[in-house]
């Protein structure tokens, strides 16, 4: 019993392995995994706002593409999409970046993410009031004008908390980039995990992953959620404006 | 005719308007003269707000023409942003652009539209947010302002634009009663003024004592149109009768 105990303690939380580990995972995982979700966010909301618009747009053309590729994206496991364009860009001849796997890794989930980020836009956008839009065409403003000063400003406000949340989702996501191979200092928190989990064949490195990718995400979590509550008391709490 | 033409505002000629099978508008031909008021009046449903709709093209009628100082408005092509410069609207429930403070609602257009500097913008809108008394409240967000305030913002953004005709869409309808009287005198003075105005209204007091003509719409169709005093005191269908014995 009490060696059954001791086993798995020293298969998961071996504490002198975790503290050898933490540096590396904090000096060049931590950072990594940041920039990569950061990196990968940016391609994916430039994507999504793209696509929400095409989502939102009258022609049927338009529409249809954009739906498809909101469906394809979310529709395969993400690990098959990274493989086939993390992997698959470069052999297919479009070397866009070079050899440069991390840029290929945030493209990839970055093209991910702007299929979830494009229907997060799009409820966002159509959050905002008919009657908004109605004002601003009746004074004349163009469908364009009525778009960047009114319809914008409104629908990223209350985009923000769920983009956010999906940011939280892009942290996680990150991991699966170890797929492509990454150099040792292009490594994120789970590769560095990985790697020495199986150099010493101890699984405590993903343990000490684990810690950290939990420090980001469980904090953010409920910033996102009392953010969200916030914004719905003011909403509700506004003088009525009907 | 020239001079008759000339004094026509607004013209609705055989207008109509369906939404699946329900006529919201059918044969509907109105003029409306410059410097008038046109009172619409009758039941919800009645098509009122929708034909007001049509003279901003909000709503595009299906069939028939509407003329703005007689241009067809309706003609493919036509530039409608252009146009809808010329006819400011009131909504029932305000629509103040939320993101934006008072001062900021009626300089939008001004700068966006009409390309105006934001000084020069400021300036005007300043002018008319003190026509409609709301001195001082420039930098406060609609949200901070009394359902009657917010409809005098709204009022002043219309009229910053300079229209030459002002439609009005159940402006008081959604005010506090005690809110409703000061809201009906920025409408009353503006008519005075020599404003075009077609408003949509229930309040019955307000349409006999400053329209030119009221038109009485039921079930998308003008039943009876005329002279306020003629219309409220010799109503010559029972209908109208039927609608008049109700509201007042």
């Amino acid at each position: 019993m009490l060696g059954g105990l001791a086993r798995i303690q020293n298969t998961f939380f071996d504490v002198p392995m975790i503290a050898h580990v933490m540096p590396t995972l904090l000096r060049v995982g931590l950072p990594n995994t940041i920039l990569l979700a950061v990196l990968s966010s940016l391609i994916g909301m430039a994507v999504g706002l793209m696509i929400a618009t095409g989502l939102l747009a009258r022609p049927v053309g338009v529409r249809l593409g954009c739906r498809v590729y909101v469906d394809v994206l979310r529709g395969l496991p993400h690990i098959l999409t990274i493989y086939l364009i993390g992997q698959g860009l470069p052999i297919a001849g479009l070397s866009l970046f070079g050899t440069d796997t991390y840029a290929y890794a945030a493209l990839s989930i970055g093209l991910i993410e702007g299929a979830y980020m494009a229907e997060i836009f799009r409820a966002g956008l159509q959050s905002v009031e008919r009657g908004q839009i109605e004002a601003a065409r009746t004074l004349g403003m163009t469908k364009w004008q009525t778009m960047r000063d009114i319809i914008l400003p409104q629908g990223i406000r209350r985009v923000l908390p769920p983009l956010t949340g999906q940011f939280i989702l892009v942290i996680k996501g990150t991991a699966l980039v170890f797929l492509l191979g990454l150099t040792s200092s292009q490594r994120e928190i789970f590769s560095i995990a990985q790697d020495s989990a199986i150099n010493n064949a101890n699984l405590s490195p993903l343990t000490a992953a684990g810690i950290l990718y939990l420090a980001l995400t469980v904090p953010m979590t409920y910033a996102v959620n009392a953010w969200e509550r916030r914004l719905r008391g003011e909403r509700q709490g506004g003088p009525a404006n009907a | 005719m020239p001079d008759a033409e000339a004094a026509v505002a607004v013209r609705f000629e055989r207008v109509g308007k369906r939404y699946g099978a329900t006529d919201v508008l059918s044969d509907i031909s109105l003029d409306a003269g410059r410097g008038t008021t046109t009172c619409i009046i009758g039941p919800s449903g009645s098509g009122k707000s929708t034909l007001l709709r049509c003279t901003n093209l909000l709503t595009r009628p299906d069939t028939g023409r509407v003329l703005i100082d007689g241009v067809d408005i309706t003609r493919p092509g036509v530039d409608v942003d252009a146009m809808r410069v010329r006819v400011g609207m009131v909504f029932q429930h305000f629509h103040l652009f939320s993101h934006l403070d008072v001062l900021d609602n009626v300089t939008l257009g001004l700068r966006r539209v009409r390309r105006m500097a934001r000084a020069e913008a400021e300036a005007r809108a300043l002018v008319q947010l003190r026509a409609v008394g709301l001195e001082g409240l420039e930098r406060r967000r609609p949200a901070a302002l009394s359902g009657g305030q917010q409809q005098r913002v709204a009022i002043a953004r219309a009229l910053a634009m300079e229209p030459a005709v002002m439609l009005f869409d159940e402006a008081t309808s959604a005010l506090d009663p005690e809110l409703v009287k000061g809201i009906l005198k920025v409408m009353r003075d503006l008519a005075l003024s020599g404003m075009t105005m077609l408003v949509v209204t229930h309040e019955m007091r307000f349409a006999r004592e400053v329209a030119g003509n009221v038109v009485f719409m039921d079930r998308g169709r003008i039943v009876e149109t005329g002279p306020p005093d003629r219309l409220f005191d010799h109503p010559q269908t029972a209908r109208l009768q039927q609608f008049l014995d109700q509201v007042l």
